[in-house]
């Protein structure tokens, strides 16, 4: 029982195995996978309350990290409730998409668990694999996602090697590869250059997946390259995961290490500062999104850099707001694409008369991004601020405002594309949603406000989790 | 609970019914398809809630400087925000004014918005709730999600319904107000770590170093100084104001304009009391620079609308002018000149918005000489006018002469540069009457005002005589509220 979420999601990819290697293909795929997710997200609520240790303290199930199988499996049932299967992939390829969107889903719940170095590793490579080969199966292949793919596995081996490196010093520190035993041992090289080292460096392999400054450069091509849907997976789900692990890492440098802070400061100072403005000149939605991303990461950097309950606590909060903002966009942009290509911010004329139900929640999708009240956004951001700035991070803070306004800049515009402009000729026909297409868009839209108003009860769950 | 707030006494919470009722109004058009229902729906939502807000008048007890009607409930016990309402002698009228505001606005945009009507009434009454919700939210957290909350149905109303230049104004109204207040924002959280809550009154009147003050003053100063706007930070406003919808522009004009000058009232003079002295005489200068500089730049306008959008940043310098005199007579002018400009210059743009509807042109040539052509519009108009220019028996007269005495009091030369300014107000308002009275010699075919639009102005009239003529009431209101205000500022500023 206290697996359940890891083992249903096994169950489905090895359904899916099977289904592959079989002669049934592509018929029979489209119809059990949206009952097989919510599988999962039932799975997950069940054992939201679950903890225990497997694997001599490798494995460990606390609150912490069942709230964090709770939000992938969330992201993933949305993912495949959004995803047009028939638009974005080619015939042939459906059974192994899911099955390797399913290992990639169960290998970042295995990372939101593991407490030892190796442990790690390995989950992280488990989704990065899944993904590397998922990227360039696109419809209508052409150069770019070859391109795309390629791009992603260099920049996710060199990310790899560097936490590798890290994770060595690490052990050299404290002859262990258990968190636990790591963390006794640190307060000893307080201060040491060694130490800020090695966790920088071991750190940078999921600065790669959040796409935080400076390994950020894959995100906008790879978000280009690949299909809507796997982009939208790419660009939420697994820095849910990533997320969990910064914490967890992060509070091993809590020991009085100033240095450390500084760095971590840096990097979310550059990452939204740098997201933030190359995003201005955006033309491709994707793109946009990917630069947005960086931004993004940045915020969230400082929840995890206050270092205290409550930084960390808004640092998930803001992820979990994170996931549906940014999926509700991305939705749009599913929704807009013909036949799977990239949507441009011209192909959102006019969207708010062609189906004001998706200009409505893509409006709030990016108000929310843009961290404007009453959405999730503003509340997110406002709780990262202020525990920023409980601990003296005034600079940053300052700096985090500024990009506020900088950023609104570009989120306005996809507000504006599609509520100021007219569409002409052909673009102007409307966009009739199916009935669970509407109840997706009012899914978001609900939740988004929901998390901008009523933040209490949540934020109190994410304070408990954080027991270390 | 807070010491400050003497709880609600009524039956049922009637500051958040004030607050949400429009909300549930919009929400029924849901339901709806003809344009008719909709309009309908939304001005007896909008009268309704004004009638709810009515007693709040009859209920106010003037007699203290407490806030009263309070309503607290828990909201993010870990960070000790609450959801907290209630209002004082300062707001009670800015409350008012917003609900009388919002039927006239409906109704004066009955025949002119025919494009998405359902959307359009939306964002006004959405408008409608945030603007309540900035005046009597005494939680900074409450209230900054409802200032932030006004920008999108207002940047919509200017985006979508606006003018031909609606993209450039929209853009630059919302990225020139949220970098105001994204450093309200670092300033409330400043606020929070320093006090231990979110509470406005809870902040008010504590004893900070003065460098905390210093820069807190000025995290809110920005804020409010766009808003208001002040001399330096005026740019956004003429733009705004000129492409909105006839209903945009009163909003703007009327409101938003007021929650610059409310946020010098409610933050910077009781929470940063030595800053405020401090900044006093640059405030001042800035008030003075804004009176002359607005005047000077009305007397070239040819653009109705941008002349009366100038005018306000002249009349908005008298508001600030009156704060930053820290005397009574000063602070009660000031207040006084922010209800009778909410009147007189929504009346304006009311005024301009019947006449645009006709000959669909802002210019003054075109809109010239309608003396004869249409002498009901130009009697309202002429009244009006002569109300902007502080004309005596009207409602600004009183305001300004409240304003200038105490000015006089703290500097002749301050009040000196105001007086000049006054006259200037005299020369544009009356060149601009001239020549929409007596300009044009030709008879061109337009219609003079029907009943529907002598309805909405017919209770602005009211007002300009009542404010104009019995300025007691409203005077009284305020005056223990004010008196509390400035004997605090003293005792704790010194």
């Amino acid at each position: 029982m206290l697996i359940l979420p890891e083992i249903t999601l096994l169950f489905f990819s090895v359904f899916f195995l099977l289904v592959a290697v079989s002669k049934a293909k592509a018929t029979i795929v489209s119809t059990p996978v949206r009952g097989l997710s919510l599988l999962v997200l039932l799975a997950s609520v069940l054992s939201i309350t679950g903890s225990g240790v497997l694997f001599s303290g490798a494995y460990q199930m606390t609150l912490f990290s069942q709230i964090f199988k709770l939000l992938l499996a969330a992201g993933f049932c949305l993912v495949i409730f959004m995803l047009d299967i028939s638009g974005e992939i080619e015939k042939g390829f459906y059974a192994e998409y899911f099955m390797f969107l399913s290992f990639s889903v169960l290998g970042l719940m295995m990372l939101s668990s593991a407490m030892e170095l190796m442990t790690i590793v390995i989950s992280l490579e488990i989704s990065s694999y899944s993904l590397y080969v998922i990227v360039p199966l696109r419809k209508a292949q052409t150069k770019v996602q070859l391109e795309a793919s390629v791009k992603y596995l260099f920049f996710g081996a060199v990310s790899t090697g560097i936490m590798l490196y890290g994770m060595s010093y690490l052990y050299g520190i404290s002859h262990s590869t258990f968190l636990a035993d790591i963390i006794t041992a640190l307060p000893k090289f307080t201060n040491k250059p060694m130490m800020v080292f090695a966790l920088i460096l071991t750190l940078t392999g999921f600065f790669f997946k959040l796409s935080l400054f400076p390994m950020h450069f894959w995100a906008p091509d790879i978000y280009e390259g690949a299909s809507n849907a796997t982009t939208a997976f790419i660009a939420t789900v697994p820095k849910i995961a990533a997320t969990a692990v910064l914490i967890r890492i992060a509070m091993l440098g809590v020991f009085g290490s100033p240095d450390f802070a500084s760095v971590l400061m840096v990097l979310s100072a550059l990452s939204m500062t740098f997201g933030n403005l190359v995003g201005l000149v955006q033309k491709d939605i994707k793109r946009l999104l990917a630069y947005s991303g960086i931004a993004h990461a940045g915020y969230l950097m400082m929840g995890v850099i206050a270092l205290t309950k409550n930084g960390n606590a808004s640092a998930i909060y803001y992820m979990a707001v994170y996931l549906f903002m940014n999926l509700g966009c991305f939705y749009a942009v599913m929704l807009l694409s013909k036949s799977g290509g990239n949507v441009m911010l011209n192909d959102l004329v006019g969207l708010s008369k062609r189906a004001p139900l998706l200009g409505f929640m893509l409006a709030v999708s990016a108000f929310s991004l843009a961290g404007i009240p009453p959405t999730g956004g503003f509340m997110g951001k406002f709780f990262l601020f202020t525990n920023a700035l409980a601990q003296g991070y005034l600079t940053l803070v300052i700096i985090g405002t500024v990009n506020t306004v900088i950023s609104i800049f570009y989120y306005l515009n996809i507000v504006r594309m599609s509520y100021t402009k007219e569409a002409v000729g052909s673009e102007s026909l409307s966009l009739a949603l199916s009935f669970p297409q509407k109840v997706v868009c009012l899914i978001y839209i609900a939740i988004i406000l929901y998390l901008g108003v009523m933040p209490s009860s949540l934020m109190e769950i994410f304070r408990a989790s954080i027991t270390f | 609970m807070d010491q400050y707030l003497l709880m609600n006494t009524l039956r049922f919470p009637i500051l958040s019914t004030t607050i949400f009722l429009p909300l549930v109004g919009a929400a029924l058009f849901l339901f709806m398809k003809s344009a008719r229902a909709v309009r309908v729906t939304a001005l007896l939502t909008a009268m309704v809630t004004f009638l709810v807000s009515f007693m709040l008048y009859l209920n106010f007890d003037p007699g203290t400087h407490l806030f009263q009607f309070g309503e607290f409930r828990s909201w993010i016990s870990s960070y000790k925000i609450n959801y907290v309402l209630g209002i004082d002698g300062i707001t009670l009228f800015l409350v008012l004014l917003t609900t009388l505001l919002a039927p006239l606005c409906i109704l004066c945009s009955w025949t002119a918005i025919t494009q998405r009507v359902k959307e359009f009434m939306f964002c006004i009454l959405l408008m409608e709730a945030a603007m309540v919700g900035v005046f009597s939210a005494l939680d900074f957290v409450l209230f900054y999600i409802f200032w932030e909350a006004m920008l999108i149905p207002m940047y919509l109303l200017i985006a979508i319904w606006g003018g031909p230049q609606k993209d450039y104004a929209s853009i630059k109204f919302f990225i020139y107000t949220l970098f105001g207040s994204v450093f309200l924002l670092v300033a409330i959280i400043a606020l929070y770590l320093a006090n231990g809550s979110f509470s406005i009154p809870g902040a008010m009147f504590q004893n900070y170093s003065f460098p905390f003050q210093f820069w807190v003053f000025l995290g809110f100063a920005i804020a409010f100084a766009i808003k208001v706007p002040m001399f330096p930070f005026h740019t956004w406003l003429p733009a705004a104001h000129t492409e909105a919808p006839t209903a945009g522009s009163v909003y703007l004009a009327s409101v938003l304009l007021k929650m610059g000058a409310y946020g010098f009232l409610r933050f910077c003079l009781p929470i940063t009391p030595k800053a405020s002295l401090y900044f006093a005489p640059y405030m001042v200068a800035l008030s003075v620079i804004a009176i002359i500089y607005g005047g000077f730049v009305c007397l070239a306008q040819t653009d109705m609308k941008k002349l009366i959008a100038y005018s306000s940043v002249a009349h908005m310098g008298f508001v600030t002018l009156g704060i930053f005199s820290l005397v009574l007579i000063g602070l009660q002018g000031a207040l006084l000149q922010m209800l009778n400009h909410g009147i007189t210059t929504g009346a304006l743009f009311l005024c301009v918005g019947i006449i645009y509807e006709r000959t669909h042109s802002r210019e003054i040539y075109d809109n010239a000489g309608l003396g004869k052509i249409a002498p009901i519009y130009m009697g309202f108009f002429g009244f009006f006018a002569l109300s902007a220019f502080a004309f005596p028996g009207t409602n600004n007269f009183v305001g300004e002469i409240y304003v200038l005495i105490g000015m006089f009091s703290k500097s002749k030369v301050a009040g000196f540069f105001a007086i000049i300014g006054a006259v200037l107000a005299a020369a544009y308002m009356l060149r601009l009457l001239k020549q929409v009275a007596w300009g044009r010699d030709d008879r061109r075919a337009i219609q003079d005002m029907n009943t529907r639009e002598v309805v909405y102005l017919l209770p602005l009239v009211l007002f300009v005589f009542w404010v104009g003529l019995f300025p007691r009431l409203y005077v009284l209101t305020a005056e223990k509220t004010l008196a509390h205000l400035l004997a605090q500022l003293h005792t704790v500023g010194h």
